[in-house]
């Protein structure tokens, strides 16, 4: 397996990536969440706001996938209202990415044949869309493997090439479920600097899940907070995706409060 | 067991390709002598081989038949047959499996039918397909599509039903549609198990055609096998069994084939088992491992398959 610094995108591509569209506003209106047997989530109340990253963070089971899925479309909510520019959501829609936690690349596609698939639904010509698909993937560092099957790569790679999937079809929001869960820490690091890296220039609206509390500090200009079957708290981050802001007091205390609402 | 190193544990080497062929070659040729052997000395010890035809009986038979136009007319009648068929059936098959495991309401309303039809033999429809039919062709036609149908409409349908769901939900917030999930998930995920319904279907393909052709048919190599049987020439029996027996092995590799180079994309295991060597492509003198197979293997044979499933 390669470690992050031999596969560093090529810097050159970022600037003639696709001119940067805007994000799009999401927000839960007294929303109950989860299958029609087993509601997960009741009146979550909470406005994403165009082109800012929220991080998602909670104990595992609390609702943190199917409060995505039902952003994605894929669920619909139980009760209440979830609204996409003020307009209420109808089923899945390309203008959502989706990011999935495990490996939901086709496996009897190439990697450039993956990220070509969304640019075909689009109805991008041929010889566009591969071009396309081999700058995004060049841009998340696999330029080298555009032709493997997602099967001979390292999973660290895999999810790097869902990325590029999902940013090819240039969404409005890219919803994204606990994408770097299973990766170690080094490769984890690596992919978060990676993540804010390509997402910069698109504008897309991020919401994020995951259960590392680090994570969700380093990504998010906002943490909401989940457990018991609601949505706790919806807090702010100082200094947002800035290394160096890890031993910021502010930080810290901030971080000391989101461990101990989980821990409750 | 008395065998020295060279085939024991981890330093065994493959044999070539040749020396594999060979081996078949060997095997065959050795189970034509006994039985050569048998029928020649008209050994009867409780199984009688005194009427049974010996192999050069059989081979003059073969090249008497070869020369003569009725064999090609056979040939030819048994493999239309056959193919029109399957190919009926594979189609028909995978529409109907994937449409049962894709909705509810074709399930409700095929589901039903389909298992009350499916227990009957094949063969057992002769009568239904001899009042359904105008003619023969068609109804030795028909006997072969139900008996492919059923095994390629069962294996689809768990095949579909088994897809891994994040594939589907991938397409969905891709913006993708019914038809798209169908062309760029179903079908291809789908495609290994559907393969297996194939294989089993072309072998009951043939059992069914050449009984169908024995009970109903106008030539066919089902047909003229019976017939010589009627007139007890022994002979032209072996050479009906034997085409039988080659063209049953040509279709079912020729699928077995087909759904290997359409499914290259599955990742299979590096583990070697001791007897069987899976990659004989070996060009390192020493392996130190099974394991480096993996690395071992060409990737240029992969990379290149990205076309075959849109």
């Amino acid at each position: 397996m390669s470690t992050w610094s031999d596969t560093r995108p090529d810097l050159r591509t970022v600037d003639k990536a696709p001119s940067p569209v805007r994000g799009t506003r999401l927000t839960f209106h007294a929303a109950t969440l989860g299958r029609p047997d087993a509601p997960v989530l009741a009146g979550v109340d909470l406005d994403i706001r165009p082109g800012e990253i929220v991080t998602v963070v909670g104990p595992s089971g609390c609702g943190k996938s199917t409060l995505l899925r039902t952003l994605a479309g894929l669920l619909p909510p139980l009760a209440g209202e979830i609204s996409q520019d003020g307009q209420s959501l109808a089923g899945p829609s390309a203008e959502r990415a989706l990011v999935f936690q495990e490996d939901a690349l086709l496996p009897w596609r190439t990697l450039r044949a993956n990220v070509e698939l969304p640019l075909a639904i689009r109805g991008v010509p041929r010889t566009e869309r591969r071009t396309q698909a081999e700058t995004w993937l060049a841009r998340v560092g696999l330029a080298e493997q555009v032709r493997q099957l997602p099967h001979r790569v390292s999973g660290g790679q895999r999810q790097r090439a869902q990325l590029a999937r999902a940013l090819a079809g240039t969404p409005l929001a890219v919803l994204m479920d606990e994408p770097f869960g299973a990766l170690d820490a080094q490769n984890r690091a690596g992919m978060q600097d990676l993540l804010v890296q390509v997402l910069q220039g698109t504008g897309a609206t991020v919401v994020f899940v995951t259960h590392d509390v680090d994570e969700a500090l380093f990504l998010g200009d906002r943490v909401a907070l989940l457990g018991a079957g609601r949505l706790i708290a919806v807090r702010d981050v100082p200094r947002p995706r800035d290394r160096a802001a890890h031993d910021d007091p502010t930080r810290i205390a901030l971080r000391r409060e989101v461990l101990t609402s989980l821990g409750s | 067991m008395s065998r020295p190193a060279p085939r024991a544990g981890r330093n065994q080497r493959p044999l070539p390709p040749i020396g594999r062929y060979a081996l078949r070659v060997a095997a065959l040729v050795a189970a034509l002598g006994l039985w050569q052997l048998l029928t020649g000395l008209d050994v009867d010890l409780w199984l009688r081989f005194s009427q049974f035809p010996t192999v050069t009986d059989v081979a003059h038979a073969f090249a008497e038949r070869l020369s003569g136009p009725d064999y090609w007319t056979d040939l030819t009648d048994s493999l239309t047959r056959i193919l029109t068929g399957f190919l009926l059936a594979a189609v028909l098959g995978v529409a109907v499996g994937v449409l049962v495991a894709r909705s509810r309401l074709a399930e409700d309303l095929l589901g039903p039918i389909l298992e009350v039809v499916r227990p009957i033999p094949a063969i057992a429809l002769v009568p239904v397909a001899i009042l359904l039919f105008p003619s023969n062709e068609q109804g030795v036609v028909f006997i072969t599509f139900t008996a492919a149908f059923f095994p390629v409409l069962v294996s689809t349908r768990h095949a579909v039903r088994a897809l891994t769901p994040v594939w589907e939900e991938a397409v969905l917030t891709m913006g993708g549609g019914r038809w798209r999930i169908l062309g760029s998930v179903v079908l291809p995920g789908a495609l290994p198990g559907i393969f297996g319904g194939l294989s089993v279907g072309i072998g009951v393909s043939w059992i069914c055609v050449i009984s169908a052709e024995m009970i109903s048919g106008q030539y066919g190599v089902g047909y003229r096998t019976w017939q010589d049987y009627t007139i007890v020439n022994y002979p032209g029996v072996f050479v009906g069994m034997v085409t039988i027996g080659v063209l049953g092995w040509l279709t079912s590799t020729a699928v077995e084939l087909l759904g290997r180079r359409l499914t290259r994309w599955l990742p299979r295991t590096s583990y070697v088992p001791g007897a069987r060597p899976a990659a004989p492509r070996t060009l390192a003198p020493a392996r130190p491992a099974p394991t480096a197979a993996h690395t071992d293997q060409p990737s240029g044979a992969e990379e290149a398959r990205d076309e075959h499933l849109v």
